[in-house]
């Protein structure tokens, strides 16, 4: 059986990849190829490196990291934040990205995703969608959660999916940073609606809201950022944690 | 020296980052070129994107023909699209393939939302028989997929490795000289250098 994933985040800002709680007090986590070993080694399903770069002139600085983890580490690379263009896309890829995530650059201009499908195949394409619930429904919101865009959140998921994104990165932003849990009624909702793989994200603060995330949330990836980085939880105690859950996992 | 045949569909940077992982000292070559793939003592076919299109590509920078002499020839592992390809017919864009493997590929046709396509992630391989290729890796270990289509071979002698999606289908195929997966060995962590390891050591 096709096991669930566990997907640790790793930040990365100016060239170094860093912890810090709300993207404040941001401390050096150490050196980028030793902490993706390490999680490869304790089982990790893929690594997702986010950019949270503020200005874009020092987004470039992420190839170098990508670069030296590819070398080092035989599993999935995803690469997310400031992507805007076809061409960063290619860079990202030719570093050694094997998928790509897209979020504001998405919504900004739709036809990028139909574009970026096209030229490097779906595989490669993820749309990640912030989303905020607003009355009965979820809206998509952009600037972490401070700009609402009118899109419904659920038609955006099928829309991306139909333009080509091969997987779905779903950020509640009512949850993300309260480590109370992700929004299982939002990603159950998408998930029922899509027929790509989508990734929980947002608000896991123990072991339970991963396996909440996969059994109520229907998701097919949960990731996780500050759980790891700070020690509280491995990965090998996450896995082992579902694996009594009877969730399949590596 | 072993070859990576590039065909400028995606990238090769993985496979050939594998490749110097398990066999540093080994001559390892991402090239375009039929004359170094004619001369190569192992050939890799990789491939990801659409099938109608790699095919497409290989013929127009002028590989299709040391591709088929090499796999006819000396130990070739196909990845991915790269086993999809030596399949007879595709129904994908419903095409013939390159017809050295007897066999046609097919489209996943999910019942419902539970089982997503593409077929991505860790699954398990089940193996049929037993191959130089599978050496130092259990049966059953779980490799990394991401695919639409698979394969399925007219003979069962061909299959080597089985996956469980939905319901069992072919994820390894090996003939005399050639061994090709449907996974991802190059993204499959410690049994997928093993793989690759055992491939620059496969005596055919």
């Amino acid at each position: 059986m096709l096991a669930k994933r566990i997907i640790p985040c790793l930040d990365v800002t100016n060239g170094r990849v860093v912890k810090g709680i709300n993207f404040v007090d941001l401390i050096d986590a150490g050196d980028p190829v030793e902490i993706a070993k390490k999680y490869n080694d304790q089982g990790a399903d893929e690594l997702t490196f986010l950019d949270i770069t503020a200005s874009s002139d020092n987004r470039d600085l992420i190839l170098g990291i990508i670069e030296r983890v590819a070398e080092q580490v035989f599993i999935p690379l995803t690469v997310g934040g400031g992507v805007r263009a076809v061409n960063d896309i290619r860079r990202l890829l030719n570093a050694g990205a094997d998928k790509v995530s897209i979020n504001t650059a998405a919504i900004n201009n739709p036809s990028l995703v139909s574009n970026a499908a096209e030229r490097f195949g779906s595989q490669c394409i993820v749309v990640a969608i912030d989303a905020k619930k607003t009355g009965n429904d979820w809206e998509i919101f952009t600037h972490g959660g401070r700009n609402p865009t009118g899109l419904n959140a659920i038609s955006w998921a099928k829309e991306m999916v139909r333009r080509g994104a091969g997987e779905l990165l779903i950020t509640s932003m009512d949850k993300d940073g309260t480590k109370s849990g992700f929004d299982n009624e939002l990603n159950a909702a998408i998930s029922s609606e899509v027929d790509v793989p989508i990734i929980a994200s947002g608000g896991v603060g123990n072991l339970d809201h991963l396996v909440d995330g996969i059994i109520e949330g229907k998701a097919d990836a949960v990731l996780a950022a500050s759980i790891f980085h700070f020690g509280e939880y491995t990965i090998t105690e996450a896995k082992n944690y579902m694996r009594q859950k009877k969730i399949e996992v590596r | 020296m072993i070859a990576i045949v590039d065909y400028g569909m995606g990238n090769l940077r993985s496979v050939f980052n594998a490749f110097k992982k398990v066999s540093p000292n080994q001559r390892i070559l991402v090239t375009s070129d039929p004359s170094l793939i004619q001369a190569a003592d192992r050939v890799v076919f990789p491939g990801q994107g659409a099938m109608p299109d790699c095919l497409r590509e290989l013929s127009e920078r002028n590989l299709t023909e040391s591709v088929i002499d090499a796999a006819r020839n000396k130990p070739f592992l196909g990845i991915c699209i790269g086993l999809q390809m030596l399949n007879n017919f595709s129904e994908e864009g419903n095409i013939k393939g390159l017809e050295i493997i007897d066999g046609k590929v097919i489209k996943f046709k999910p019942k419902n939302h539970f089982n997503k396509v593409p077929h991505m992630g860790w699954n398990k391989v089940h193996r049929p028989k037993n191959h130089f290729m599978w050496n130092g890796i259990s049966n059953n270990e779980r490799f990394y997929f991401v695919h639409s289509y698979y394969v399925q071979p007219q003979n069962r002698d061909l299959v080597a490795g089985e996956c469980v999606y939905e319901k069992p289908f072919c994820c390894a195929v090996s003939k005399e000289n050639i061994f090709a997966v449907q996974f991802h060995p190059e993204k499959s962590s410690q049994a997928g250098l093993q793989l690759l390891q055992n491939f620059t050591r496969w005596k055919v």
